[in-house]
């Protein structure tokens, strides 16, 4: 019976039942689905397994399971429990429901193995997703969650418009089944086999699969919207929505060249937001978006049929890059999240010295520093580098700066200067409390995590889609890696002895997200008055004509009209028959 | 209070950078007793790694400050 169930639907289903549990049984209920459902992902759906079934005369596959959606089976499943377990004291029932739903629709998205179901889910997860952003009740979060519904909504209606198309086109509604049939040892796979970027169909899916992975300038709805949802919904925001997009484009879309160029650019413009951005939880944002920049590139140097070798090598880079991202990312939301929770606020500007309040908070902080950073023995060491070697096997160079310019932006933003900003200097505000338990549990397990694959990545490799002959502890990698990150520090600790590194401002700035929230409500407003006023002149001008014309049938068919007044029988007949005369006379003429 | 506290940070700070100086040194000269396998031949370049790492920063630090310059705005820009 469990078994027929497909990964994901468990975690919906058991949603339903939170309503009726209370208290701390909730939390304890929460905490057991993602346990019950990881436990059924590797019982009853080991690698090759698929279920079909016909619905209408369409053939849909709600379960594909092979090594590349087992690998985000398996680490939205640990997440979903250290989300669960740091989301301890939520009794705020709305987001404990959206929460369930939104890891369950995410899975289900994960091994859909047709794009009827993928669209299904999609747009659950956008759903259920914007409940955690609204659960902040207030005027902020709900005018963000409106933005980011409408994103995540459209790219949904995108997605269905493409899938249509490609139907059309194609007659298929397969999904990256050409991954299931050769995720063998060494795949052929050529060109034909992925959806590609090659109809308009394929195209509007591309589109919609880039709205849900931040691509540049369709990306500000997530710095808009994950700083403005709750303590615990940023930490949940931050696993799963992204990293779906970011698995949709690995199956559908590895190879594509144009992937190489985005993900590039994704890597670096974001860092120089996060670099000033007083919101803490924001310049994460935008660094989560550097960080899918990496994978982004990962998967477009994924070409099978020119470089099959060095494919594997990039889409394992990204497989595992999104494994170890979601634990260190995770694990820095959870820090700044509990710094939230104690202090209240998260700005930059009111923030510093915590390390005295917080140690605990901290040490895992740095954990999760390093390891986005990339330092030997922490887990980004290990996955990051397969990305960055596998532009450098295909000798694009440009590429490989980028991302090298992205490393050492990511350490000078998440590893120095948020972890600097929050628990170093002077402390502001009164002294606070340590973290609580459920929380310093939840990122302590992350840390160890993070730790654990950096120091020992045999089972992450092992877990990947492709045998791994990768070798992450070489000296010349040890060493160029460690020369970067401290000439890195250097340059931080330079410029700011120097006073060049800008000091905290409480301040926004502006993003892409500035052209649909003013000139485009500008613009929307000024039609409407210009609508308004159009409409008051038309209906004014109407109303005079209409009098005028009112006034005109009175006086010449009212009662002192010329052709409204009774006139006498003498006077007619006198009519008539001068009438009659005169006819008389034109029939004698 | 706050000034010490300034003034505690700055010895610290530069105390860190002698650290760190002293650090990069032994990590550039590192690279003269081993030998690299690169895909590039910039790579063979002495401090290469060190020197874009410094480069990278500092660039990034003055991108982001003109960044600043050209659009930072009032927290409540949106709520007017």
């Amino acid at each position: 019976m469990i078994d027929s169930l497909p990964p994901g639907v468990l975690l919906i289903v058991g949603a339903g039942v939170l309503p009726m549990l209370s208290g701390r049984w909730r939390s304890v209920w929460t905490l057991l689905l993602p346990v019950a459902s990881g436990l059924q992902l590797w019982g009853a759906f080991p690698a090759g397994t698929s279920r079909t079934f016909e619905l209408l005369g369409y053939p849909l596959t709600p379960v594909q399971a092979d090594p590349l959606s087992l690998v985000w089976g398996y680490i939205f499943h640990l997440a979903a429990f250290l989300c669960a377990l740091y989301a301890w004291h939520v009794r705020d029932l709305v987001q404990q429901v959206a929460a369930l739903i939104y890891v369950g629709a995410a899975l289900g998205a994960i091994f859909a193995g047709d794009l009827i179901t993928l669209f299904v889910y999609w747009e659950l997860t956008a759903i259920s997703s914007v409940f955690l952003i609204w659960a902040s009740r207030s005027e902020r979060s709900y005018r963000a969650g409106m933005r980011y519904l409408i994103m995540q909504v459209g790219s949904g209606v995108i997605l269905l418009a493409g899938i249509l198309f490609h139907y059309r086109d194609t007659g298929s509604l397969a999904f990256g089944d050409a991954f299931h049939k050769i995720l063998a040892p060494l795949p052929l796979a050529s060109d034909g086999q992925f959806l590609g970027l090659n109809s308009p169909g394929t195209a509007l899916i591309f589109l919609a699969f880039g709205i849900k992975a931040a691509f540049p300038l369709l990306h500000n709805w997530l710095q808009d919207a994950y700083p403005e949802a709750t303590v615990t919904g940023t930490v949940y925001l931050s696993v799963f929505t992204t990293k779906l997009a970011v698995y949709a484009l690995a199956r559908g879309f590895p190879g594509t060249g144009i992937l190489i160029g985005i993900g590039a650019t994704m890597a670096v413009f974001p860092l120089f937001y996060a670099a000033i951005a007083n919101d803490l939880r924001r310049a994460m944002t935008y660094i989560l978006n550097n960080q899918l920049g990496f994978m982004v590139t990962g998967v477009g140097l994924a070409n099978f049929a020119r470089h099959p070798e060095v494919a594997q090598l990039a889409i394992n880079g990204t497989a595992s890059h999104a494994f170890a991202h979601i634990l260190y990312e995770g694990l820095l939301f959870m820090a700044l999240g509990a710094v939230l929770y104690r202090s209240g606020t998260i700005r930059g500007s009111q923030l510093g010295g915590l390390y005295r309040s917080m140690p605990w908070t901290a040490a895992f902080c740095l954990v999760g520093a390093a390891s986005i950073s990339a330092f030997p023995l922490f887990s980004g060491f290990v996955t990051k580098s397969m990305i960055v070697s596998a532009a450098a096997e295909q000798h694009q160079t440009a590429v490989w700066l980028a991302l090298m310019f992205a490393s050492v932006g990511v350490f000078l933003v998440a590893g120095i200067r948020i972890p600097a900003v929050t628990f170093l200097g002077p402390q502001r505000g009164p002294r606070l409390a340590e973290a609580p338990g459920w929380m310093l549990a939840a990122m302590a397990s992350s840390a160890a995590f993070c730790l654990l694959l950096g120091i020992w990545p045999a089972p992450l490799y092992a877990l990947l889609p492709y045998p791994v002959e990768y070798k992450p502890y070489t000296a010349a990698h040890v060493i160029t890696q460690l020369q970067l990150l401290a000439f890195t520090g250097l340059a931080f600790a330079t410029l700011k002895l120097r006073g060049l590194y800008p000091v905290e401002r409480a301040a926004i700035n502006l993003d892409s997200d500035w052209f649909f929230r003013k000139p485009l409500p500008a613009v929307v407003g000024g039609l409407y008055r210009w609508g308004v006023a159009l409409r008051a002149g038309v209906s004014r001008v109407g109303e005079a004509v209409l009098v005028e014309a009112l006034t005109w049938v009175k006086k010449h068919c009212g009662p002192p009209g010329l052709l409204g007044r009774s006139w006498s029988t003498g006077g007619m007949v006198i009519w008539a028959a001068m009438l009659l005369g005169a006819y008389l006379i034109l029939y004698y003429l | 209070m706050e000034e010490r506290h300034d003034q505690n940070d700055r010895r610290h700070l530069k105390q860190m950078v002698s650290a760190l100086g002293v650090l990069c040194v032994l990590l550039g000269g590192a690279d003269l007793v081993y030998h690299k396998h690169v895909h590039f031949d910039f790579e063979y370049w002495l401090g290469f790694y060190g020197g874009f790492g410094f480069v990278s920063c500092v660039g990034l630090v003055l991108g982001a400050r003109l960044l600043r310059k050209l659009l930072q705005r009032e927290e409540d820009y949106y709520d007017r």
